[in-house]
């Protein structure tokens, strides 16, 4: 892909490697591939792997490694990553509750933008939306391909409790709690499914570089969905999309 | 097993952390002062990977269902055994129905107990450290009982003399490493954090150790990125934040410096108002 990138020690353990510092489906894809590789390069001398928007942090075993040495020989690494078709990824259809007992900015965003709030709900369930990252909180989903008229910034005094399965917009971002936590998005719905859940063998059910789509629903559909959650029988729709 | 009669202020199980779930957003955790847990674990013959108990300023009280042998390590809470003094940093013979407790905290802030064979906790994630919603609980409560396995030392008792440090819980300087945006700093402002006597807040936690003094800055947000423990945050507003065990692993604040393990393990011992000053190493 040949972007150019930046290698920096982090800490007598880390080394981060950059990507051009913006957000951009290309940029994911190409970390994604250069992940993979430097994985199964590096191996057990690794203790922990990765990567947000636009960067990889690498933590060594050993401290003390040679910045220099390993600098060169990822440089190497970056040079023969072949430019294969990216494998085919998941699209996970998450349906989301946009009544306003769960959407409580949902008015005011309307009025803000000069939409109204059924236009609102069609441009978040619209998009086609790309997993970047997991961070921040354990099954937090951080994606990319928010609609530009959704772009809110985040409130100036944060909430101190967000609601377990928030649907929410802040900044150029949009994203679910998956967990009750403080937060100063934008809260706009909520889903009744379990973006984390530590009983299953991938406690988050999507990775780095899969697909996702909001799918508007009644209070009754959540609430039936909820029940299967609960009950741990709800299988959440998914299906293979090739680029 | 241990019966927890009391869990003091906030008393968790916790070895050295938990690196297979970064990326599902799950933090490292594990214990915050690495060189005191260590100690306790050599003092008792185990290695010293294995989950200990980490105890934050006020002590549990904990009564032993069989017998075994423990060493606490770190900071100095007056540890009392049947009510019988007990002095940190040795082996300590425990017989079934002995109660430990604690007294006042002496000097530090977070006191390690380790026991011969170690705790018998369920692995999640490839790590017993507790963290509520990847363990069952975050901490220690009232009327938990915690497994310990066969104790193998008890048999064959040998006091090791270990030389142990205990200097670093009054040290000031901690030993820090350019973070990534550190050269985006002015100066000035590279030369105000490294020279400010900072004290830290009441906002001090397994998360995070904010510190009081602002540093006036011009430096932007950053596109998330991935942190580390010991990673230090400088927020628009000047506030310093020195990441920790269960710190998230992602931010979007500047990374202007990195601590070491060394660095962490001096800061894991101290509280709200003590000093401490960054001290950059080549």
């Amino acid at each position: 892909m040949g972007f150019a990138l930046t290698y920096k020690p982090f800490g007598v353990h880390g080394l981060l490697i950059e990507w051009p510092q913006r957000i951009d489906e290309s940029i994911l894809h190409d970390i994604l591939r250069f992940k993979t590789k430097i994985k199964s390069h590096y191996a057990s001398k690794l203790l922990s792997i990765n990567h947000a928007y636009a960067s990889i942090l690498m933590v060594f075993v050993e401290e003390n490694f040679d910045f220099h040495l390993e600098q060169r020989e990822l440089e190497t690494l970056y040079e023969i990553l072949d430019d294969n078709k990216q494998e085919s990824r998941l699209l996970w259809k998450i349906p989301v509750c946009y009544d306003p007992r769960f959407g409580i900015d949902l008015e005011v965003l309307a009025k803000e933008k000069n939409l109204d709030v059924a236009q609102i709900i069609q441009r978040h369930s619209q998009p086609l939306y790309t997993v970047y990252f997991i961070g921040f909180l354990p099954g937090f989903i951080y994606l990319g391909g928010l609609d530009e008229r959704l772009f809110t910034p985040r409130k100036d005094t944060p909430r101190l409790k967000v609601q377990k399965g928030s649907v929410a917009i802040g900044g150029t971002q949009t994203g679910v709690y998956p967990s009750e936590s403080p937060g100063g998005w934008q809260i706009i719905g909520n889903s009744p499914i379990n973006f984390f859940n530590i009983e299953e063998p991938h406690p988050c059910f999507a990775k780095a570089g899969d697909a996702l789509k909001f799918h508007p629903v009644s209070i009754k559909t959540y609430n039936d969905i909820k029940t299967l959650v609960e009950a741990g029988v709800y299988q959440i729709e998914s299906e293979v999309v090739d680029d | 097993m241990i019966e927890v009669l009391q869990p003091g202020l906030y008393s968790s199980i916790q070895d050295l952390g938990r690196f297979e779930a970064l990326d599902s957003g799950v933090p490292v955790s594990g214990v915050m002062d690495e060189y005191a847990a260590e100690i306790a674990n050599s003092l008792v013959g185990n290695p010293k990977d294995y989950a200990v108990m980490e105890i934050t300023m006020m002590g549990p009280k904990l009564k032993f269902m069989e017998p075994t042998a423990i060493a606490l390590t770190g900071a100095d809470m007056s540890p009392l055994l049947n009510g019988k003094e007990l002095k940190n940093n040795s082996l300590i013979i425990v017989n079934k129905r002995d109660v430990l407790s604690f007294g006042k905290l002496k000097k530090g802030f977070r006191c390690y107990m380790a026991v011969s064979g170690g705790f018998q906790c369920k692995e999640v994630l490839g790590s017993k450290s507790m963290y509520a919603g990847i363990t069952k609980a975050g901490n220690i409560t009232k009327g938990d009982k915690i497994s310990i396995n066969a104790s193998k030392v008890l048999h064959n008792i040998q006091f090791s003399k270990l030389k142990v440090n205990v200097d670093y819980l009054d040290i000031l300087n901690l030993e820090v490493f350019k973070g990534p945006e550190f050269d985006k700093l002015h100066h000035k402002e590279q030369q105000n954090l490294l020279t400010t006597k900072f004290s830290i807040s009441k906002d001090n936690s397994r998360m995070g150790y904010q510190l009081k003094e602002l540093l006036k800055n011009s430096l932007h947000p950053i596109i998330t990125s991935p942190v580390l423990p010991g990673t230090v945050q400088l927020t628009p507003s000047g506030r310093l934040i020195v990441l920790m065990k269960d710190s998230q692993t992602t931010g979007g604040y500047p990374r202007v410096l990195q601590l070491s393990q060394t660095a962490m393990n001096v800061l894991s011992q101290k509280f709200t108002g003590q000093k401490i000053q960054f001290q950059l190493k080549a």
